[in-house]
């Protein structure tokens, strides 16, 4: 073992870490507010916008993102939209997760009972009331564990972004293979998901847990 | 006794669900103070009337009047229009996200932007007359069923609305938290707040009630005050009705 490879290489890897991160923040809490509209336009079952909304979530959820980037950053300069490598990481993101978000709270917004929502309108409140206060809180709570499997999920997809050129994590691997010390690289690539991943997994299961207490058993 | 003015005036109220029309042209008002209590064999159209009455249910011919102004013609805001008819479930419908409290000031904070400090005041003291109080900070699954009911009482109250309409709302209790719930209710009652009750507690409906409605297949058949109704039921649908709650005696003698 080298430990002087994991001093050596520590910064670069940070700086990868930090990419990752913000890409993956950035696309994930886009991808929440997509999902969530899309879900919305689905629930209310709004017209002209519902068949896209259901042919957008087909699309993203049965194409790889891989594939979803390589359009992103390839094909659409041909057509004169140029787009950087982050934003097409970003956009590509948002898009493939959008799809698995809206599908979360879909389940979530099928859970709040035409009951409840009756004793909302029956107060007076006025429709968006209702969404904030009354559906969208307990949407939320049963959609809580599908949304920390999906933003999991998101992280780990966060591997391919090197494909259009961004210096993320399997970018610094990819690029100290070629000094050999392969376990150590590994070992660090692998570090490095971990100690972003778990956290994240844990935080999600704090929220779970609290709401379970809040007594979402109804 | 009561002032003329009705606060609910129902005319010719028709309902449909799909072809089959279930309310064929209701008509009833309801003075300010009043207690009207309706009862029916079930789906004769009472809480189907109910719903109607506060929009969850829209109407197919026929008008409500709420204090003398129409809430079918017109530019009707449905959400101005609620926050004046207080409504109680069956199933209580508290929010499992909120505590009581909370559950209780969503409506007068959010609905009707009143004051945070006036509100909580007046939901402590409605708390306090149905022997909830120390249960403010909690949430309705810590809450027996009749806990729950009786806050879903306070919630709509604390709105101050003209009339409350109740929809069986001891309906799904175990029979020892029934009358907790109905003591509140007669309590409302004694205070003179306006009540249109559907139940089929007739006990209560008869120590309730200044006037009985007896609906059946989405007519009223009677409306009457309730000794007459309890008594001497005009019409034999109501006397059949009535019947369904005594019993005659079936024991054997000896031999």
């Amino acid at each position: 073992m080298d430990l002087f490879f994991f001093a050596q290489y520590m910064p670069m890897y940070l700086k990868a870490a930090g990419l990752t991160v913000t890409l993956a923040a950035a696309g994930i809490g886009l991808s929440v507010v997509l999902g969530l509209i899309c879900a919305l336009v689905r629930f209310y079952r709004l017209p002209l916008l519902r068949p896209l909304a259901s042919i957008y979530i087909e699309f993203a959820r049965n194409t790889p993102l891989m594939i979803q980037l390589f359009f992103l950053y390839y094909a659409l300069p041909k057509v004169y939209l140029k787009l950087e490598g982050i934003s097409c990481a970003i956009i590509g993101l948002a898009f493939l997760g959008g799809g698995y978000m809206a599908e979360a709270f879909r389940g979530g917004l099928e859970a709040v009972s035409r009951t409840q929502i009756e004793a909302g309108l029956s107060m007076g409140l006025t429709r968006l009331q209702l969404i904030r206060y009354v559906i969208l809180p307990q949407a939320f709570a049963v959609a809580a564990p599908a949304l920390a499997a999906n933003t999991i999920f998101l992280i780990k997809e966060t591997s391919v972004f090197s494909i259009v050129a961004l210096a993320d994590l399997v970018y610094v691997f990819k690029d100290l293979i070629k000094e050999g010390h392969s376990t150590e690289n590994n070992l660090l690539l692998i570090g490095f998901y971990l100690v972003i991943i778990l956290p994240v997994s844990l935080l999600f299961s704090l929220w779970e847990r609290r709401l379970r207490r809040v007594g979402f058993s109804v | 006794m009561f002032s003329d003015q009705p606060v609910l005036k129902i005319k010719e109220l028709y309902k449909k669900y799909d072809e089959r029309e279930v309310l064929h042209g209701i008509s009833l008002e309801v003075k300010k103070g009043e207690v009207l209590v309706m009862v029916g064999p079930s789906g004769c159209g009472k809480s189907t009337l109910l719903r109607c009455l506060n929009g969850l249910e829209p109407i197919d011919s026929g008008d409500i009047e709420l204090n003398g102004e129409s809430i079918i013609f017109g530019k009707i805001r449905w959400n101005l229009v609620r926050q004046r008819i207080g409504m109680v479930f069956q199933s209580y419908d508290l929010f499992p996200h909120m505590t009581v409290l909370e559950n209780i000031l969503l409506g007068p904070l959010k609905a009707q932007k009143r004051g945070r400090a006036e509100v909580a005041g007046e939901a402590k003291t409605y708390l306090d007359r149905v022997g909830l109080l120390d249960r403010w900070d909690s949430y309705p699954n810590q809450l027996s069923g009749g806990q729950r009911q009786r806050v879903a009482i306070v919630r709509a109250l604390c709105m101050n609305p003209e009339i409350m309409l109740f929809d069986e709302v001891t309906a799904s209790l175990d029979p020892e938290m029934v009358r907790e719930v109905l003591d509140v209710m007669l309590g409302l009652a004694v205070r003179g707040l306006t009540m249109l009750i559907v139940t089929h507690e007739m006990a209560f409906a008869r120590a309730v009630a200044d006037r009985v409605i007896f609906m059946d297949e989405g007519i009223i058949v009677e409306n009457e005050s309730p000794a007459n109704f309890f008594e001497n039921p005009a019409t034999d649908r109501a006397r059949k009705f009535l019947n369904i709650f005594y019993f005659d005696g079936v024991k054997k003698g000896p031999g």
